[in-house]
């Protein structure tokens, strides 16, 4: 196990070696860059100011290595003399954000608890919904709750975010007006009034994106509950004697549980990348919203580090899912 | 002996036992029809539906309308007729969906086989295959757009320039699932003894995949297919709903909810109605893939 978790790092890095220098290349090659809309008024001298400035009148090679000490070896560094005070980084140069001048992790690092918090919800509402009616309908497969289970799921696919937000919208807060429409980032919770007043706000996202990853877990939950029944372990706990209640939620669920966790852990990164839609239709300022922004803004190291992030969270989580599978099914042995 | 083989009614052709078994799928002939009814009103709707043009001050009277004989889903801000605007709307969604899909299967077709066929190029073609579902693609997707939207605007014009990136960009980031359904089969296919006899009768490689490997992979590529529409349709609306889709006079479904949801408060079905319409084509599209999926399956067919 130690040895393939070992192999499989290895492997990630030049995977991530390679996306990372798509990522670059896409962004940086691209017409489309901002350095191609410098107007032809500007004197050349101010002009290459301004390239210089930026750091963009260096060849390609220059500004991705540069770039990835940046990303793989000052921004760590930073993070840990902010921690313990200590001075590994020495001052380099951070990524910085072309719109506001600040360093991009510093801004991600601002935009990252409303995300977290928002969208984390989502997901665990949605793990929370899921499971109890993926167990039900496999357990009475065929019945009336099943098949409501499975248009509910039907539908979940199918009802795209911007359109299931926007329904919530209009239902809840046009015509019911129990909560606002847009996300209130300020709002500090000090208090219960102001706890109320966050969880109001919350409720909408929540919501969309909670019935969408309902439905698609639900299914695997569903489907592995149901490749289980059928074993020959549960007839002989059942010939034991032993209630449904403990066949079921005992033998059977933890069994079905293990393609479920992967699946779980596998759909953690969409929990960043995914949730543009919804954080740019409720207006929470997370890292969603925030590459929105830099997009728009052809904030072009925002861009690129973003990007990345979601990448190394895509490859991270893969890992770990293959891990957790090795860990809890004993028959599976990756050596 | 002889009786009992005579008892043997005459196998069904396989044609007729999938459509057998996909007409019992509920689900999936309910989505059959609502997918033909809604390609039926996008072709044939603007030759039946064609209201005069109205000029700017008759345009400017007529804002943000009601339904009514004359506009049967209201008019917009600038005056203009819903229904009229949905129909070709969904002309331009429909077409990505299927344009998208039809690259993005052929790409994944190509690379399928390749890898499953020629052992050589199977491990970087499948690294390559890891490689892009580890992209984070909604985010590349919208920076892909926002990057190459003017130079392919300046190249084909703003409609077909927005079209044709929509649609490559759509069809190379969704190529993988196909490829990776494709190898397996092939890997499965090409041990199998037909694909041995054609090969000791001196087939060329290339009239062996042609002839006898292809047309057994159909059945999962067609399954793929048509997810792969819903997929695409999806992805199209969520570029056009952020604003980085096609440009505010050439309407898709998904650019009518986003010119929509200023509107929100006062003329919810301004939104409603492209939002049903989206979801419709994909519910109905998912539900024919499930239905596919069973009928060509002759595990489950028959049964």
């Amino acid at each position: 196990m130690l040895t393939f978790t070992l192999r499989r790092l290895l492997l990630a890095i030049p995977t991530l070696l390679v996306i990372s220098l798509v990522i670059f290349l896409l962004v940086d090659l691209a017409p489309g860059s901002p350095m191609s809309e410098i107007p032809l008024t500007v004197p050349p001298d101010v002009r290459r100011k301004m390239m210089e400035a930026l750091g963009a009148d260096q060849p390609v090679f220059v500004r991705y290595v540069l770039w990835l000490r940046q990303f793989f070896w000052v921004e760590p560094a930073t993070l840990f003399d902010g921690w313990f005070g200590t001075n590994w980084a020495g001052g380099e140069q951070r990524i910085l954000s072309w719109q506001s001048r600040a360093p991009v992790f510093t801004i991600i690092g601002q935009r990252i608890p409303q995300t977290l918090t928002v969208i984390g919800t989502a997901y665990l509402v949605g793990v929370m919904i899921a499971l109890p009616i993926g167990i039900y309908s496999a357990y009475r497969q065929y019945s009336l709750f099943d098949q409501l289970g499975t248009l509910f799921a039907m539908i979940g696919f199918s009802v795209p975010t911007f359109f299931s937000g926007t329904l919530i919208i209009i239902i809840f807060a046009v015509t019911l007006g129990w909560f606002p429409t847009k996300y209130d980032t300020n709002l500090s919770v000090t208090d219960w009034p102001s706890f109320v007043k966050q969880l109001q706000q919350m409720a909408m996202p929540v919501m969309t994106l909670g019935l969408a990853n309902a439905a698609v877990i639900s299914r695997y939950m569903r489907s592995s509950m149901l490749d289980n029944m059928g074993m020959d372990y549960v007839r002989t706990a059942r010939a034991k004697g032993l209630t449904e209640r403990v066949v079921v939620l005992k033998h059977v669920l933890r069994n079905s549980m293990i393609p479920v966790v992967t699946v779980i852990a596998l759909g953690i990164p969409s929990i960043f990348g995914g949730a543009i839609i919804t954080e740019n239709l409720f207006g929470v300022n997370g890292i969603g919203a925030a590459l929105i922004g830099a997009i728009h803004a052809s904030d072009l190291p925002m861009v690129q580090t973003l990007a990345f992030i979601f990448a190394v969270l895509i490859v991270s989580f893969n890992l770990i899912a293959d891990v957790l599978y090795g860990l809890l099914d004993p028959r599976i042995r990756y050596d | 002996m002889i009786e009992v083989i005579t008892a043997i009614p005459k196998p069904e052709s396989a044609l007729r036992a999938i459509w057998h078994q996909f007409r019992s799928h509920k689900g999936a002939v309910f989505g059959l029809v609502v997918l033909s009814l809604l390609i039926i009103a996008v072709v044939i709707g603007p030759y039946l539906w064609h209201p005069e043009k109205l000029t700017v001050v008759e345009a400017l009277k007529s804002k943000n309308k009601g339904p009514s004989l004359r506009f049967p889903l209201g008019t917009d801000q600038l005056g203009r007729d819903m229904l009229q605007r949905m129909i070709a709307a969904g002309k331009v969604s429909l077409a990505v969906g299927f344009v998208a899909m039809m690259i993005a299967i052929i790409f994944g077709t190509l690379i399928g086989v390749l890898a499953g066929y020629y052992r050589r190029l199977d491990g970087p073609l499948m690294r390559l295959t890891d490689m892009f579902l580890a992209l984070p693609l909604v985010p590349l997707l919208l920076v892909i757009m926002m990057l190459f939207r003017d130079r392919a605007a300046s190249i084909l014009g703003p409609e077909l320039g927005a079209f044709t990136l929509i649609v490559f960009a759509i069809g190379i980031t969704s190529w993988m699932q196909a490829a990776r359904i494709v190898r397996g089969e092939v890997l499965a296919l090409k041990e199998r003894e037909y694909v041995l006899a054609a090969r000791s009768i001196g087939s060329a490689s290339r009239r062996i995949i042609t002839r006898h490997i292809l047309p057994n992979v159909v059945s999962p590529v067609m399954v793929a297919a048509t997810l792969g529409i819903a997929e695409a349709i999806i992805t199209e609306s969520v570029l056009s709903f952020l604003g980085l889709g096609f440009p505010p006079d050439f309407p898709t479904w998904g650019r009518l909810l986003f010119d929509g949801l200023s509107y929100m408060q006062v003329y919810p079905e301004r939104v409603i109605w492209p939002g049903l319409a989206i979801s419709l084509t994909v519910l109905s599209v998912n539900y024919i893939g499930d239905g596919l999926r069973d009928a060509l399956d002759p595990r489950i067919r028959g049964r």
